[in-house]
């Protein structure tokens, strides 16, 4: 993994800005765009996966319990799982 | 040897585009570049260009499938004019920010409205700032010249920039003069194969023209910078290695008459020539033996030092300009010169011409006329940041 966009200097910049290592954007955060985050409540949860179908962002993956859970580094808030989880597992609640 | 020929200039370039065995053409017709890119159509048409022309939909399309081409590798040209140019505007500074080697002639053309197909500068200077390397040609030999230096330039591993060989619309693009057009070994020698370092390939997986956080922005845009202001060196190295081969000689700023010259004229483009018979009959006459001619050649990257070296020793510098910068201060290059030599000690006391828009011509008379406007005004004040040459009260 290459340095993050924070440490590269303007000499290590790749020509044009070509991105030469491939998949590079998992290193980027978009958690921070957050202003609301999913929280659960388990015992509802029927594990039918619509919140990891729905997810726009794909950062929504099954835990060794077989429950779904955003990956923080990248969910945005969009609340978009918890308008579709079918047994409302999901409630968004403001980030502090 | 190199044979001179009388020949349209626009059939003259799209020749030599042809002679550096361009790969691919995407261009749109727009007068006054219309001959260019039909010439090539006819020579990839009759299989003496082995080359792809792409007719686009726009100008817009036709940046975009250069700027395709040559991140594939291909020595890519194109040309455009006026409200062509401006309708490639965004792609244009996608092309220099990717470093993508394009060739682009400019037969420089007025900008609407009212409608105007003839010549003047407001295309080039709405494009000022798009990251292209920029030069000015004032006849039908430097253009073919120029073209030739212009894919070498681009094309430089150093470099990988895209360039602009500007040619005035009419005046240059559609007369016929005498050319000395290159041998094709002579190109061969002074031109050698496009080799783009990050041509598409599936083997090497990359990506282009990616998004930049405000983290790494300022970082890309200015190393986009740094390169530009260094191909100056590259330019100057193409320049002299031309010389070598072809025996004519190009610098940054041309001077004319200036050895012993306390007046300076200061023009681009083909009215510099104009300008010569000018000086000549001015010195002639003993009217005013003292004036010389500035021509600007290389407008992007700015040529600073060599025109703070040019005015060394002169009291005046009259700069025509061929377009209005609308509510500003001045025409572009009277601003753009004023600037460069705000920190230089001992500066001529400079005089901001705006003229020969839209076609208009100026005359040998005309500028022996505006010269002495110039030199009155140095000495006498005006009341204008500048003046604009012609206008009917």
């Amino acid at each position: 993994m290459g340095k993050s966009e924070n440490e590269l200097t303007w000499k290590e910049i790749e020509v044009g800005g070509i991105v030469t290592e491939p998949g590079n954007a998992s290193q980027y955060k978009t958690g921070d765009w957050r202003s609301q985050k999913p929280t659960y409540d388990f015992n509802k949860c029927i594990k039918c996966g619509m919140c990891q179908i729905f997810c726009p962002e794909g950062c929504i993956n099954q835990n060794e319990e077989g429950y779904f859970v955003a990956d923080l580094f990248y969910c945005k808030g969009c609340g978009i799982c918890a308008h579709e989880c079918p047994t409302f597992v999901i409630t968004m609640k403001e980030e502090e | 040897m190199s044979k001179r020929v009388g020949i349209e200039v626009s059939i003259a370039l799209a020749d030599v585009v042809g002679m550096a065995n361009t790969d691919v053409v995407a261009a749109y017709p727009i007068t006054p570049q219309t001959h260019i890119v039909e010439h090539l159509a006819e020579l990839v048409a009759d299989g003496e260009l082995d080359a792809e022309y792409i007719p686009v939909e726009s100008e817009h399309s036709a940046m975009s499938a250069c700027m395709g081409s040559a991140a594939a590798g291909a020595r890519t040209f194109t040309a455009t004019a006026g409200q062509g140019l401006e309708l490639m505007h965004e792609c244009l500074y996608v092309a220099s920010a990717m470093r993508l080697p394009i060739v682009m002639a400019v037969a420089n053309r007025a900008l609407s409205a009212p409608i105007s197909v003839w010549g003047d500068h407001s295309d080039v200077m709405a494009c000022r700032d798009t990251g292209w390397i920029q030069i000015f040609t004032e006849n039908g030999q430097e253009v073919v010249d120029i073209a030739l230096c212009a894919f070498r330039i681009a094309e430089d591993n150093n470099v990988l920039l895209p360039t602009m060989v500007h040619l005035d619309g009419f005046h240059l693009s559609h007369v016929i003069e005498p050319i000395m057009m290159p041998e094709q070994s002579q190109v061969d020698a002074f031109l050698p194969p496009n080799k783009y370092p990050f041509f598409l390939d599936p083997a090497r997986p990359q990506a282009m023209g990616d998004f930049a956080p405000p983290a790494i922005y300022t970082e890309t845009k200015w190393a986009q910078e740094v390169n530009l202001q260094k191909s100056k060196e590259t330019i100057l190295k193409a320049w002299k290695e031309f010389a070598e081969i072809f025996g004519r000689e190009y610098k940054p700023v041309e001077s004319y008459r200036c050895d012993d010259a306390k007046i300076l004229l200061l023009t681009m483009g083909s009215y510099s020539e104009t300008a010569m018979t000018a000086i000549d009959a001015m010195r002639e006459k003993a009217e005013c033996e003292n004036v010389g001619l500035l021509r600007l050649r290389l407008w992007r990257p700015f040529p600073t030092d060599e025109l703070r070296k040019a005015i060394e020793n002169a009291d005046v510098l009259i700069i025509l300009d061929r377009a209005l910068s609308f509510g500003s201060a001045g025409g572009p290059v009277g601003m753009e010169i004023k600037s460069a030599l705000y920190d230089v000690s001992k500066k001529p006391k400079i005089v901001n011409f705006v003229g020969g828009l839209g076609g208009r011509d100026i005359t040998v008379g005309n500028f022996e006329e505006l010269i002495k406007k110039g030199i009155d005004i140095a000495e006498n004040g005006s009341e204008n940041e500048f003046e604009i040459y012609g206008v009917r009260e």
